[in-house]
Formats: structure tokens, C-alpha cells, sequence
């Protein structure tokens, strides 16, 4: 949420701002993986992008028939966003990282720069978004690669169905950020087998090479707090303490840059409280997917079994619980045994290595159209991660000196080479 | 005054909203099978509270949450998406700061009640500006010479003189705020009354009534096209703890300054 962000953002700071590394071709400036991935690009170095493009949010009932309970009255469908020209044009479907919506900030800067670039444009919200986990999930339990790939290619059809007939499309393209960009692999060689869209690229952008491993070093970013993640509340309010106490005692009133420069030079908050706080905001979103999938699938996980929750119903409770509890715990107690269920046989260690790019290994070899972008220091990825997408990808590969996780996405050098990997060759069409 | 004159609008809206709120509440409550204890619980969990305004009259409060996200869908957004497709944006700008500058008046009273000397006559030093360079506050000169708005009201002039926030309260069409802010917004209110009444700018005017009903109605259409908020617009389940924790901890820092 922007509110979150943009909080967020403010003890962020903590990174030694601008700095001339060794990389001089790259000037992507922030060094730090964890400062990079929460200021992202400052705004003087961003592609330019128009202010407004003609979107619309579009409500898609995609599950016939689904029952939402009372406390989720606001969902009224999947929202996805789409952007079409009025002329014949290729057409390219968007997918969000873990935890964000449709119009999160990446993919809103993403689908001005195509559209820009004279391409029809359709967002969709990540299979682990709340929304979509209410309303564009079939098992209503997120996380499975397979199962969220024919979810979201369910969507597409639905979307490509229902505006056909108003809008002329030439080729089809599909990308996504981080999860979503390892879902746009699984989503295009899903298409290989059913062809409805045939898509003429994919471009993965700082994809999970397994959802599992990536998770893990995302949550052991908390094991540093004090008393370990089971404490995160208690860090929480200490980092705001300090925040709080600096900026009483500093000079400016609001946040402009000399504020925020002044907290960084002060060492108020550190490298490492950027690393947690990227850890705390992930537990933020995963308590909303799982408690969103919990109260969809009657599970009783965190609620009670068959408890019906109402608008008056306090859920504050059910927060605490659930910003308690680990991906990897979900992962454990919810998805794994449910899946199991399904797949007989299934051993944890199979299920967690299907869970990423060596689950579809042969197809993204031998699919040349398939690329890739990611960072040196995307602390997402191990090294040998990194490796495996260079021996994989080749010179399909692009991998940036810095950026951490995806704080480089709407730099003007990554937005060029994104929209340079899409053109369609020799200008046809 | 703004809470006088927009009463009859607003209770037009509340009837219309609380309607909208109450239809489908009768249709949940199907009968299931007994409650079984969840797999995990706060019994489990020993960490601290993450500190916000405490919520005692939650129940209330989700109610009010609900009423404005109806209130928004069915009232003020259309009206807004309206608003911003029949009037230029450079129109929409000047209503902005037409409404910011009067504002001034209320930005002044609260940093004088705070006895803030330098804030005070910047304050002022923005409103002479702007209602005369500014062609009766249209524009906002005053900020590029360097007079940036002290934005003062009579909830942080109580936090100044150490009132506690006391409860969390969602107050109607004004969302999110605490027992003190509520009172200051009242406060602010009367003194913003007073002074109009005393003035009486419309005195001799035909339909002088209905030209203050049609700016306090603006007024109103304004607010809401600058707050880019959407309530709910999240998805996110627990939204409504996090903007009571994100809001309280926005203005503890407001008070701070």
C-alpha cells in the first residue's frame, strides 16, 4: 500500500546516499541491495514516462459463483488494468511481484512505457495479492507455481475474450516482476501447450529461480532482530522510537531530501534496518495472503473453523497472528499438505524443487524468446542462482551490476533495454 | 462552519450511504457446523503490541470505515471524477489554493495559539501574499518566494500544550482521526464560523445562502480530489489496523512540528 511505502521509504533512507562505484558505464547509484530495492530510482535518473496514459481498472468475474464472506464486501472481482491503442498493435500482458496489485508503482511505470511505445498493455495482480487470492484463484490456496500459472492464463483468456472484439491485437508478449516474472515463465510454457496466445516473447524481470529459496533469504533477513523474527513487533516500535527521536530533534520540518540525507549520514538506521524492513513489509503482505486464504478455504489456521467473520469483527488479532507466522510456515502447515492431498506421493523435497525455473529447465532452453534481467546484488538470488540463469540464459541474460531488488526497474537504462527486448525485429508490423 | 452549512447535504448522503451499507447485511449468518480451534492463536504470540491509538470502539469504527468506502463509491467519487472531467486542470488547481489560502486563517490562529513567532508571520506573510498577488488566493505566489505553508490546526495546538491523542475514532466523510482531533476539528470549525459570520462577505448578496452552500459544496469536492486515499483501496484485509497505526503515527509527527 502506498501509505506503507512511502513510510517505508522514509526510514529507508538509512543507505549512504549517492555513490560513484567502480561501475562508471552503470549509473544506477545506489549501492546497497537493501536501500536500493526500497527508495528505488530517485526521481531525476527515472525513464520519463507520460503523467497520465488512458487506463482503465476493469473488474473481472472470473470464478462464477464464488461466496466472499462479509469482512472481504469491498472485493467485488479481480482487478486487473489494461490500456488499449486504437490501432492494431502487440499486446502485453503484465504480472506483479508478490504481494502487489495491479497498479503497483512498478507496473504502472511499466505499462506507461509500453503503451508509450505503442503497445496495447494488461496488468494483473500477483497470484499471492489478497484480491487475487479471493477472487482469481481457483484453490484459493497461492504459491503453487503450476496452479497459479493456469490461474492467471485463465485470466488472460477471460480478459482476451471479453475485449476481442473491440481491439486489434498483432503478436502477444507476457512479463513480471520477481515471483510474478518466474509465473510469466510458467504461464508461456503453458501456452506452448494450449496456443491461445502464442506468445513472441517473455521477459522475466529479477524472477525467484526457486520460490522457496527466495522466500527463505527474504525471511532470514529477520533473524537479525533480537530475539528473532517472533520479536518483530518490538524492533518495530524501537526503529520508530529512533526515527522519531531524529526527527524531533532535527531542523526541517517534513520530509524533503535534506531531511532524509540527514538521517542517512546519521547512522540512525543502518544497512542491516534496511534488510529488516524489507523482511518485516514481506511478513505485512504474506499475513494478508494468508489470512485472506485461510478465511476463503474455511482452513483454520489462524481462524477459527467455520467462523463466520463480520464488518464488526475485530481482526486486529488475527494480524498479530498472522504477521507471526512465516511464508515458510504457511509453506509447511497450508500449502505443502494441501497439494499433497492432491498429488499423492508427493515428498517435500520434490514439491519444493518444482517450485521454480529447473521445473521448466527444457523449455526455457530451447525457447530462445524466453530473456531475462536481474541484479548482481538481488539478495533474492544466491550466486549460484545467479549462475544458473547465465549458464541457462547465455547472452539472453542481462544482469545489472546493482539494483538489489528491482530498485533499478524504472531507471532509464533498464526501461530502454525492457523496451528494446520487446520491439518487434526489423520494425515489422 | 463547514459542519453547519453541509449538514442537510450530509445527511442526504448518510441516509442514502447507510442504506447502501445495511442491504446485504441480512443475507450472511448461514448456518455451519461448530467453531473448531484455529491451528495457531495469540496465545502464542508473546511479542509486544505494535504501539497505535487505542480502539476500544472498533465496532463503530469498522462501521464508519464501511460508510465512508460506501460514501466515496456512491456519492463523492462520481461527483469528483466528474468535477475533474468538466473543469481544466488549471482550474482545479486555483479552487485548490483558493480553498489553501483561506485555510491561512486557521494555519494562523493554531500557530499563534502555539506561540510559533516565525510561523506565525510566514503564515500571515502567505495570506497578504496570496489574497493580492495571488488574485484573492487563485494562485500561490508566496510559495516560490519562499513562504512555505505552516500547516497548523487545533488538534496539534492540543498535542502542542501535552493532550493525549485519547481514542481512535473514524469520524464520517472526515475518516480517520482521535478523540483531541476531533475536538480541534470542531474548534477549528467555530472559530472558522465566527470569523465568516463576522465578516458576513455575502451580507448584501441575493441568494447569499446559496452561493455559501455552493462554496462550502466545492469546498468539499475539493478536499476530496486533493486526498488521494481510497478507502480499501488496498485489498490488503487488515488495512483498517494499518492506516490506525500509519495515521496516528503520521500525526504524532505532525504534533511534533
Amino acid at each position: 500500500m502506498k501509505q506503507l511505502r512511502s513510510f517505508i521509504t522514509i526510514c529507508l533512507i538509512l543507505v549512504p546516499a549517492l555513490c560513484l562505484a567502480a561501475d562508471a558505464e552503470y549509473g544506477y547509484p545506489l549501492p546497497g541491495p537493501y536501500g536500493a530495492t526500497i527508495i528505488g530510482t530517485p526521481s531525476a535518473l527515472k525513464a520519463e514516462l507520460p503523467k497520465e496514459i488512458n487506463s482503465k481498472r476493469v473488474l473481472l468475474d472470473v470464478i462464477p459463483g464464488v461466496t466472499k464472506p462479509e469482512i472481504f464486501y469491498y472485493d467485488e472481482g479481480l482487478k486487473c488494468t489494461v490500456a488499449f491503442q486504437d490501432k492494431k498493435a502487440p499486446l502485453l500482458f503484465l504480472i506483479a511481484g508478490t504481494g502487489s496489485g495491479d497498479q503497483s508503482a512498478k507496473m504502472m511505470a511499466l505499462m506507461k512505457a509500453m503503451y508509450q511505445a505503442g503497445f496495447h498493455v494488461v496488468s494483473l495482480p500477483s497470484p499471492t495479492h489478497p484480491n487475487f487470492v479471493i477472487s482469481g484463484s481457483h484453490s484459493h490456496v497461492p504459491g503453487d507455481l503450476t496452479e497459479d500459472a493456469a490461474d492467471l492464463y485463465g485470466v488472460m483468456e477471460h480478459i482476451w475474450n471479453r475485449y476481442k472484439k473491440d481491439i486489434e491485437v498483432s503478436d502477444f508478449y507476457i512479463s513480471g516482476f520477481s515471483l510474478g516474472a518466474t509465473q510469466s515463465a510458467f504461464v508461456a510454457k503453458l501456452d506452448d501447450e494450449k496456443k491461445s496466445f502464442n506468445f513472441r516473447k517473455v521477459l522475466m524481470i529479477n524472477p525467484a529461480v526457486n520460490l522457496f529459496d527466495s522466500v527463505s533469504r527474504i525471511e532470514g533477513t529477520l533473524d537479525s532482530i533480537a530475539g528473532g523474527p517472533k520479536e518483530g513487533a518490538k524492533y518495530i516500535n524501537s526503529l520508530i522510537a529512533k526515527f522519531t527521536e531524529f526527527y524531533e530533534k532535527s531542523e526541517t520540518t517534513g520530509f524533503n531530501e535534506n531531511f532524509l540525507y540527514a538521517l542517512a549520514k546519521s547512522g540512525t538506521v543502518t544497512q542491516d534496518d534496511a534488510a529488516r524492513i524489507i523482511g518485516v513489509s514481506f511478513r505485512i503482505a504474506s499475513a494478508g495472503m494468508i489470512f485472506s486464504s485461510d478465511v476463503m478455504t474455511n482452513g483454520g489456521y489462524v481462524v477459527p473453523k467455520n467462523r463466520v467473520l463480520t464488518n464488526g469483527d475485530d481482526l486486529a488479532g488475527y494480524m498479530r497472528v498472522s504477521t507471526h507466522l512465516s511464508f515458510i510456515d504457511y509453506f509447511n502447515e497450508v500449502m505443502f499438505p494441501y497439494f499433497k492431498s492432491k498429488r499423492p506421493g508427493l515428498t517435500r523435497e520434490a514439491y519444493i524443487a518444482s517450485l521454480g525455473l529447473k521445473n521448466i529447465e527444457p523449455y526455457l532452453k530451447s525457447n530462445l524468446k524466453v530473456g531475462v534481467i536481474t541484479n548482481e546484488n538481488d539478495f533474492i538470488l544466491s550466486k549460484e542462482d545467479r549462475d544458473y540463469l547465465r549458464q541457462l540464459f547465455g547472452e539472453r541474460a542481462k544482469i545489472y551490476p546493482r539494483g538489489g531488488h528491482g530498485g533499478n526497474f524504472e531507471y532509464k537504462d533498464n526501461l530502454a533495454y525492457t523496451l528494446n527486448f520487446f520491439k518487434p525485429a526489423g520494425g515489422e508490423k | 462552519m463547514r459542519l453547519i452549512i453541509i449538514r442537510p447535504a450530509y445527511l442526504m448522503f448518510a441516509a442514502l450511504c447507510l442504506a447502501v451499507s445495511l442491504s446485504g447485511c441480512a443475507t450472511t449468518g448461514a448456518t455451519l457446523a461448530p467453531e473448531v480451534p484455529a491451528m495457531h492463536s495469540l496465545s502464542e504470540v508473546t511479542d509486544d503490541r505494535v504501539t497505535m491509538t487505542p480502539d476500544p470502539w472498533y465496532g463503530f469504527n469498522r462501521g464508519m470505515y464501511k460508510f465512508n468506502y460506501n460514501l466515496d463509491k456512491y456519492v463523492l467519487l462520481p461527483v469528483v471524477s466528474g468535477y475533474e472531467f468538466i473543469t481544466p486542470t488549471v482550474v482545479q488547481s486555483g479552487v485548490s489554493n483558493f480553498f489553501n489560502n483561506i485555510g491561512e486563517v486557521r494555519n494562523l490562529t493554531n500557530n499563534l495559539f502555539q506561540l510559533k513567532g516565525k510561523d506565525s508571520l510566514i503564515t500571515l506573510g502567505r495570506f497578504v501574499t496570496n489574497s493580492t498577488l495571488g488574485i484573492a488566493g487563485l494562485f500561490d505566489p508566496a510559495t516560490s518566494m519562499g513562504m512555505e505553508r505552516q500547516v497548523e490546526d487545533f488538534g496539534q495546538t492540543l498535542g502542542y500544550w501535552g493532550t493525549g491523542t485519547g481514542n481512535y475514532l473514524v469520524l464520517p466523510l472526515f475518516g480517520p482521526s482521535n478523540v483531541r482531533d476531533t475536538g480541534g476539528l470542531i474548534v477549528d470549525s467555530g472559530i472558522h464560523y465566527g470569523i465568516k459570520s463576522a465578516i458576513d462577505p455575502l451580507g448584501n448578496a441575493e441568494h447569499g445562502d446559496a452561493i455559501l452552500l455552493g462554496i462550502t459544496a466545492l469546498d468539499a469536492i475539493d478536499k476530496r480530489h486533493v486526498e488521494k486515499f481510497r478507502y480499501n483501496g488496498s485489498d490488503y484485509p487488515f488495512e483498517y489496523d494499518m492506516v490506525r497505526w500509519l495515521a496516528g503515527e503520521k500525526r504524532k509527527l505532525e504534533v511534533m512540528k
